[in-house]
């Protein structure tokens, strides 16, 4: 396989058992038919046309898609080719992939397949997909696909970094360095926790105490009820068997997350598109000291309207960490040190009497900070260098106290920090302060974006270059600056630069 | 432009509730509710006016400023490099009037940077800056 993979010109298949796998994902569907034969011939042995129809159209359907779908790495660029009536070819350029997920459905993971979901900057329509794919292929694929082309290495003069990482070579997978874990039971005390589970068992309360004073009427709200109790407990599953045995590591291209209990998923988030990181403490978890991280990235799957909020999508970090793990991770991905927070001024309180108690913001040279809410207590980083524009709002009531709120807005929908109910002079301030801040913020960045690209007339490309310093063989370059790191014969390992 | 629709509104609503009114309750009812609806529209044109005369934009070195509201007081400030793209609209009664809307788009949704009821040649110089400042600043997401 691997020598098929390095091999120019050389078109590849999905794994042979991708049509079997595929079949996988039909199954309810199949049953479902299978089962309504059955009780339509009154559990007598009736005619099986139907369901064993759509199976056997199914397999063949499966079949013949795996039959004409092939791919291939030519150059820089990934090839995929596929459909039989209508032919679609996509060539993906491997510079500007920005991210490679890895998922696995139960099926897949019994036979030992993966599919690969490949993100492209700027669009998420022409995004790319591979399943499935044979385990060790999937982990070589992605590798080689998030590793860039091979350009001439930063700094040193032009040095060409021609050999690929031996960790790569060796074909070991790249230790990682692991940043968080949530423990089952943690998780499954988080959804125990939520609003949604104390609504379920309030009905189901209240159900009991209906049926044991008047049986008729609790059948007929059960039944009036049924509908929306499937439907929340489908909910709170679903969210089990996504954020099960969640783990967060840390690789060098940005914090990968691995989750699921049935379908397993293995996302990449890269720390250059963070547009905001958001911590959230909800009421009933706050004596356990548990919070939920997300995130909002640039450039993920769905796109919605042009202009309104472009491409940007919400990530869990952490679904439910302890204080002490979502620090770290806050530390890693945006600086752990909180600038100087300060309370809106007294006469806010009348304004807003109930979440008054939480809020407060903050700004250092880097990111605004902010806190909201009162029930659930949520706390947002914006960079302000992923400003993309600063806004002061005031409302009636705010004008009669002398009060406006300043908001910072990131990409997205709504991904923004909120300095809110400030005094007008503050607020005005908050508007040029923030502002030059964020144009500092971009220039500074911009700069660093220029120097590095000064000697090859293009930016490097993030990936394993000859180790500056001398002391290992290579070293990791994301986007400006050189990480800790680094790599000898196959072993990765940390050390500061 | 606002005023205009509002008035041809105004005198159509007028109409209207007048014929109903007088149908069914005689003419002094027709009377009155007339009088009320040109009186409600009065004073939407006395609201819409105020509204327009509290939009106003500046640009500046860097950024362009566009702030609105009477009630609710709006500020944007967004910087030329953060623009994805510039929409000039103009609908058929702005067309009546030669105006049109610039509106600036970033890849925020909330930024709010809505310049409505600008003259033709107004619109397009402010299209052509903004644009040409957009891509010698440009810094994307």
């Amino acid at each position: 396989m691997r020598q098929g993979l390095d091999r120019e010109g050389g078109w590849q298949r999905l794994h042979p058992l991708s049509p079997l796998t595929r079949i996988g994902r039909l199954a309810p569907v199949i049953v479902l038919s299978f089962l309504l034969t059955f009780v339509h011939s009154n559990g007598q042995q009736g005619p099986l046309y139907y369901p064993v129809g759509v199976t056997a159209a199914s397999v063949v359907f499966g079949f013949v898609h795996w039959l004409v779908t092939r791919w291939k790495i030519e150059g820089d660029t990934l090839r995929i080719e596929t459909g039989l009536i209508r032919h679609d070819s996509k060539r993906l350029p491997l510079a500007r992939i920005q991210a490679v997920d890895l998922v696995r459905p139960l099926l897949a993971r019994l036979l030992g397949v993966s599919e690969l979901r490949i993100r492209l900057a700027g669009s998420g329509a022409s995004d790319g997909r591979l399943a499935y794919l044979s385990e060790s292929t999937a982990l070589e694929v992605r590798e080689r696909l998030l590793r860039a082309p091979v350009a001439p290495g930063p700094g040193a003069g032009g040095q060409v970094a021609a050999e690929p990482a031996p960790s790569l070579s060796s074909g070991a997978p790249v230790p990682e360095h692991l940043m968080a874990l949530v423990p089952s039971g943690r998780l499954i005390g988080s959804i125990a926790f939520s609003g949604l589970t104390l609504l379920l068992l309030a009905i189901a309360v209240a159900l009991l105490v209906l049926a044991v004073t008047a049986p008729k009427t609790a059948a007929a709200v059960v039944g009036f009820l049924a509908v929306y109790i499937f439907s929340f407990a489908g909910g709170l599953w679903r969210r089990l068997a996504n954020e099960f045995h969640f783990e967060a590591v840390e690789a060098p291209e940005g914090v990968r997350v691995r989750r699921g209990l049935l379908q397993t998923v293995s996302e990449t988030i890269p720390y250059g598109r963070i547009q905001a990181v958001r911590k959230i403490e909800p009421l009933l978890w706050r004596p356990m000291g548990w919070c939920r991280l997300e995130v909002d990235i640039a450039g993920g799957g769905r796109t919605t309207q042009r202009g309104e909020g472009s491409g940007v999508v919400r990530k869990a970090l952490l679904p439910v960490g302890s204080a002490r793990d979502t620090w770290h991770l806050i530390d890693r991905l945006i600086g752990g040190t909180l600038p100087v927070m300060t309370p809106p001024p007294a006469q806010a309180r009348k304004k807003a009497p109930l979440s008054y108690h939480f809020l407060s913001a903050g700004y250092d040279k880097d990111r605004a900070v902010c806190v909201t809410g009162r029930m659930r207590k949520v706390t947002t980083w914006v960079p302000l260098e992923k400003s993309q524009s600063i806004r002061r709002v005031q409302g009636p009531v705010q004008r009669r106290l002398g009060l406006a709120t300043v908001h910072i807005d990131a990409a997205g929908k709504a991904t923004r920090a909120e300095f809110r109910d400030r005094t007008v002079a503050e607020a005005d301030d908050l508007v040029e302060q923030l502002s030059d801040l964020s144009r500092a913020a971009r220039q500074h960045r911009a700069m660093s974006l220029a120097e590095r690209s000064s000697d090859v007339g293009a930016p490097i490309p993030s990936g394993w270059y000859p180790d500056p310093s001398g002391r290992h063989q290579q070293r990791y370059w994301r986007e400006a600056v050189w990480t800790e790191h680094v790599s000898d014969g196959g072993a990765t390992a940390l050390d500061a630069l | 432009m606002r005023r205009a629709e509002l008035a041809l509104a105004t005198v159509i609503m007028a109409f209207a509730v007048g014929l109903i009114f007088g149908a069914a309750l005689g003419a002094l009812a027709c009377g009155i509710s007339v009088l009320v609806v040109i009186v409600a529209g009065a004073l939407s044109a006395w609201f819409v006016r105020n509204r327009f005369r509290a939009w106003r934009y500046q640009e500046r070195h860097e950024d362009l400023i566009v702030a609105r509201g009477v009630m609710v007081r709006r500020l944007s400030v967004v910087p030329y490099g953060r623009m994805q793209f510039v929409e000039v609209t103009a609908g058929p009664i702005e067309r009546l009037f030669k105006l049109s809307t610039v509106r600036l788009h970033t890849a925020a949704a909330a930024s709010d940077a809505r310049i409505p009821g600008l003259e033709r040649e107004e619109s397009a110089r402010l299209r052509d800056r903004l644009t040409e400042l957009g891509e010698s600043r440009a810094a994307g997401m």
